[in-house]
């Protein structure tokens, strides 16, 4: 039978706030345990949220960014259960009326076709602090730091086809919420968090067969293996003659697999109802505009301005258009060498993300600035520099000794452009080997190759190759 | 006239005379508390050290000719307020062993203002209740009749008012908590408008609902606290920024004119004779200076009970959820997994009232009920808004009975949670409507104190003061004293 | 209306308050008869009124993103029943 995969992911997207969602206890990463659990984030008695402005802007920015519908009103409500990771036996949440609804994504698939899928709601809530299960005589240890740190869930509609679809919408949405600098993107620290509803039914069929959640999933790379295994079990569960029984599943990347998640599997009955603590937030026309005003270009806005202004191909643009930060650093360079955009492209997506990786770091923190590079660039477009003598210049940049005219002129590695100088070069080796002349001119046109090796390393490297090669040429030619 | 029975204004004229300090306004509560209390039992904790060091402090302030109207005043707090350092157990055994790591707004307010705290006042487990004898602490006595409940939740509050324990106290009123056992001990209290009092640091009951406000022995004294209380606070998102205003500045306006109205509902079956005669002595006084009566119709009033009876326990259900043994408050000994630490914990630490509203809320919100009670139930909520609504732009208050009979024997209404719930019918509805009411004392049935209740429109808590105040100047039976505590 | 044991210990479970079955009884009676006072609400033809979550018609009021709070866990967790390196403690949780 022909099985087709239907996904929706639910993704957690920690804002970028300074202070929590609703207490003014701070969201800084990593500090000791519960040094950042105020009273109203540990629920103690008496305490009351007062919502942050600033999670509501994020919310809002985000709601302009998909084309979605922003709701002038919308309600807090709780969530009542119990987990020692949840303070208040309730979380704050959003349910009826969240303060953003439908929306919309297009993304790109491998085909290079694009796809649109549809952004049911992103609403407001606030995250839950951490259970720590290193044993504590054989006790459970509460961290609630994270307790109160504004979350904005997006919530897909079932539009997923594969698991290749589902992280090409992830890493779509990852870039968006990063370009509008509303959350940091960060998955190893929790900043950004994908579920999935993975569920299949027979090709054709129009009823969505049973489904389950995947959680635990902490890099697109794991989203997709995740995703992938759980398509195959639930194919193998539904042919051995059973049936896919909904419920939540952890993914462990260490075995490559997905498992169900006993202890937390109770009937759920959330109870939900609008939290009494806290009024409906009401947004009027100006601050909307205001918002939307403060938008950013937007990554598929930007890549087409790439393709077109830039002329770059389409596998560039969306390479470079992937990150904000990247673009950023693409353009700068780009002023600053006033050369080619390809030329640019092809050493950002080369040589700077290759070190890149290499070193392990972002390109925030590339120890070559975009102006560095750029002005090395400008060296290659005026042919002082050849490109194996760039990489050598971009080596030293990298390795903090200056701008490229100070290593070149501190190194000397100026190129040879001087037609005479390159005259007296080849000349020098047309009288070393005359033998391979003679072969050369007896037509073994191979031998030109080694001439110009020779003529090169006569050169120390530095003349130009073109100009070497036009002369040694016009000399056998002679 | 001994130091327990002098307004406010008479203490603060003998402070500011140096005639007393404020040490020995202090000493003459705490020792009439050490006397007395011990039948009443209206404090959970009193802070002797606590009061003297304040004292000390107010009366250095009253010295350096800093002081404020409520420098040196004793004052004793519901102890449902957060009180910093001190126990704030709610009248539960869930938290016996709080102590408060953080003031109440109220609280720290009344702080700074130079109050001297004595204590903190007995009262229903975590305000549930209409007798104050759901505390842990066991149940506080009326001090005119020890045989009689002092009401509640804030019993506490009245019968240590009522005693003499204390010139001054805080109280929360969710369905008639300040109101109720201000009438059956024939004190004055008044619930705010939901909004004017911030709620932070007063632990919640029914967040939509709660509200805190002054109970005292008059409505001159009430505009002295409620001065002090009032005020917008950043950290309560349901506090008004509606500007404050100077509560005793309108005390003596003149009543001609006033337009009184009488709900008919609050004159119909179920009202004591003794109580109604009372309550037609009261509105006659009110016609003597002027005031113009008329009747009135509120014809949603009996839904009142039945919608208050599922929005206060849904919200209770979830706002004691955080009571579950793990930061603060009652744990069980050696819970076997996580699940019986909950259950066993809660179990233990929560009386039977308080479970039976949880359990209640618990229904009424879970699935597949959500629509026939909670949403019903604000629907009525709302019809119940709007009777206020029109009336009170015919009238400028209303004024009728604070409970249908007087302060009930101790230990009948819990037996009966459904008859106790039916007796907050005067109540009630008012905490729906968000409106400010108070109760006065107007005189006496079977021997105990009547309450006649004013009920306001939003904010308009200076002219129920003014009402309340006139009618005192002209009656007698807020100076009435049980003879026993005078 | 009369609620069944069964519901009782399920209401019971959703609150995590551990009842006995003695107690059971006794619920099963209070809360239906707390019930029954509650339905009279269904006297009132509440049709199109628009439900009123609170007294006020007010907006939710926003506070600046600025960081307030400092670290108090040393006097929070003085309340606490079980701490260890600054962690609140509950029994093994298993996930």
């Amino acid at each position: 039978m022909q099985w087709e995969t239907v996904i929706g992911l639910e993704i957690h997207a920690q804002l970028a706030t300074k202070s929590k969602i609703f207490s003014g206890a701070s969201t800084a990463f990593g500090a000791e345990p519960n040094t950042q659990a105020c009273a109203v984030d540990l629920g103690l008695p008496g305490v009351l949220p007062v919502l942050n402005a600033e999670a509501v802007r994020c919310a809002v920015m985000f709601g302009l960014a998909i084309g979605a519908d922003v709701n002038r009103r919308s309600i807090f409500a709780r969530k009542n259960y119990f987990y020692p990771d949840l303070p208040k036996g309730y979380q704050i949440s959003q349910y009826e009326q969240p303060i953003v609804m439908r929306g919309q994504m297009e993304i790109e698939l491998e085909d290079g076709s694009s796809k649109v899928v549809g952004i049911t709601r992103a609403h407001l809530e606030e995250d839950a602090g951490k259970l720590l299960h290193e044993d504590f005589h054989g006790m459970s240890g509460i961290d609630l730091n994270r307790a109160g740190i504004p979350l904005l869930e997006i919530v897909s509609e079932p539009d997923m086809r594969s698991a290749k679809e589902a992280v090409a919408y992830a890493k779509a949405i990852h870039s968006l919420v990063r370009y509008l600098g509303i959350c940091d993107g960060n998955m190893q620290e929790g900043s950004f968090r994908v579920d999935a509803n993975v569920s299949v039914r027979p090709k054709g069929q129009r009823e969505f067969g049973s489904r389950t959640e995947i959680k635990n999933v902490n890099s697109f790379r794991f989203l997709e293996r995740a995703i992938n295994f759980e398509i195959e079990r639930q194919i193998d569960v539904i042919e051995g003659g059973g049936s896919v029984v909904q419920e939540t599943r952890l993914y462990d990347p260490d075995r490559d697999e997905t498992r169900s998640m006993r202890g937390k599997e109770e009937a759920h009955d959330y109870r939900y109802f609008p939290d009494p603590d806290l009024l409906p937030v009401i947004l009027d026309e100006g601050f909307i505009e205001s918002v939307r005003a403060s938008l950013p270009e937007l990554p598929t806005e930007k890549k087409r301005r790439f393709i077109t202004h830039y002329g770059l191909p389409a596998y560039d643009a969306a390479f470079l258009t992937a990150d904000r930060a990247l673009a950023d650093y693409f353009e700068e360079a780009l002023k600053v060498a006033g050369c080619e955009p390809k030329l640019v492209a092809n050493w950002v997506m080369g040589d700077v993300s290759a070190a890149l990786n290499k070193a392990g770091l972002e390109i925030g923190a590339c120890p070559v600035t975009a102006a560095m590079l750029g002005g090395l660039l400008k060296r290659i477009a005026d042919h002082t520099l050849s490109g194996k003598l760039a990489k050598e210049v971009f080596e030293a940049m990298w390795a903090g000794e200056g701008d490229a005219d100070v290593i070149i002129e501190h190194k000397g590695l100026k190129q040879i452009t001087d037609e005479s100088v390159i005259e007296a070069l080849v000349d020098g080796v047309l009288a070393q080997f005359p033998a391979q002349v003679e072969e050369f001119r007896s037509g073994k046109d191979k031998v030109f190759g080694f001439l110009v090796g020779q003529a090169m390393k006569a050169a120390k490297g530095k003349a130009n190759p073109a100009q070497l090669n036009a002369v040694l040429k016009k000399r056998l030619e002679d | 006239m001994s130091l327990h029975q002098q307004s406010i204004a008479e203490l603060r004229g003998m402070l500011d005379r140096k005639e007393v300090s404020s040490v020995e306004l202090a000493q003459h509560f705490l020792a009439r508390i050490k006397t007395h209390d011990p039948v009443l039992n209206s404090f959970i904790s009193v802070t002797e050290d606590e009061a003297l060091n304040a004292a000390l402090a107010a009366d250095h302030r009253i010295a350096a000719g800093h002081a404020g109207p409520l420098t040196g005043i004793p004052l004793a707090h519901k102890d449902i307020f957060c009180t910093l350092g001190v126990k704030t157990s709610c009248g539960s055994r869930m938290l016996d062993n709080f102590v408060a790591p953080y003031n109440a707004t109220v609280v720290e307010r009344l702080n700074q203002a130079g109050t001297v705290m004595l204590g903190k006042l007995n009262m229903d487990e975590f305000a549930m209740g209409s007798t104050s004898e759901s505390s842990f602490y066991g149940p506080t006595k009326n001090p005119w009749d020890l045989s009689a409940v002092p009401g509640g939740s804030s019993g506490g509050s009245a019968a240590a008012l009522a005693a003499g324990l204390t010139p001054l106290a805080t109280g929360t009123d969710t369905g008639g908590s300040i109101r109720q056992p201000a009438a059956y001990c024939g004190v004055t209290g008044l619930k705010p408008t939901y909004g004017r009092v911030s709620r932070y640091g007063m632990i919640a009951y029914a967040s939509s609902l709660d509200q805190g406000g002054p109970m005292a022995r008059s409505a001159e004294d009430c505009a002295w606290l409620l001065n002090a209380m009032v005020g917008f606070d950043a950290l309560d998102s349901t506090c008004s920024e509606q500007p404050v205003e100077d509560y005793t500045a309108k005390l003596d306006n003149d009543l001609s004119g006033l337009k009184i109205g009488l709900p008919r509902e609050y004159f119909g079956e179920g009202l004591d004779v003794g109580v109604a005669r009372v309550i037609d002595e009261a509105v006659a006084e009110f016609r003597r200076l002027g005031a113009e009566v008329r009747e009135v119709s509120l014809p949603n009033s009996e839904l009142a009970i039945p919608a208050y009876y599922v929005i206060a326990p849904a919200e209770a259900s979830s706002n004691l959820s955080r009571y579950d043994g793990v930061r603060f408050g009652h744990r069980c000994e050696a819970p076997k997994d996580l699940v019986d630490l909950y259950e066993r914990s809660r179990a233990e630490g929560f009386g039977s009232e308080v479970k039976r509203r949880i359990m209640i809320g618990t229904y009424v919100l879970s699935s597949g009920y959500y629509d026939a009670y909670y949403l019903k139930a604000q629907r009525i909520r709302r019809l119940i808004a709007d009777d206020f609504r029109r009336v009170l732009s015919e009238v400028d208050v209303l004024m009728g009975p604070v409970a249908p009979h007087v302060a009930p024997d101790l230990g009948t209404s819990l037996k009966d949670p459904v008859t106790m719930y039916l007796s907050d019918i005067y109540t009630v509805p008012v905490n729906l409507a968000g409106l400010p009411a108070m109760s006065i004392p107007a005189g006496f049935a079977h021997g105990r104190p009547v309450g006649l209740q004013i009920i306001g429109r939003a904010f308009d808590e200076a002219r129920l003061l003014n009402i309340a105040h006139r009618f005192q100047q002209v009656t007698n039976w807020h100076r009435q004293f049980p003879a026993a505590f005078a | 209306m009369m609620i069944a044991p069964s519901e009782v210990k399920k209401i019971a479970r959703l609150a995590r308050l551990a009842i006995d079955e003695a107690e059971v009884a006794r619920y099963a009676q209070d809360l239906s008869s707390i019930l029954d006072l509650v339905e009279r609400m269904n006297q009132a033809d509440t049709q199109g009124v628009e439900p009123m979550a609170h007294p006020l018609d007010m907006a939710q009021r926003l506070r600046p993103d600025v960081v307030t709070e400092i670290n108090q866990r040393e006097l929070f967790q003085l309340n606490a029943p079980a701490v260890e390196d600054g962690l609140f403690l509950v029994p093994k949780v298993i996930e």
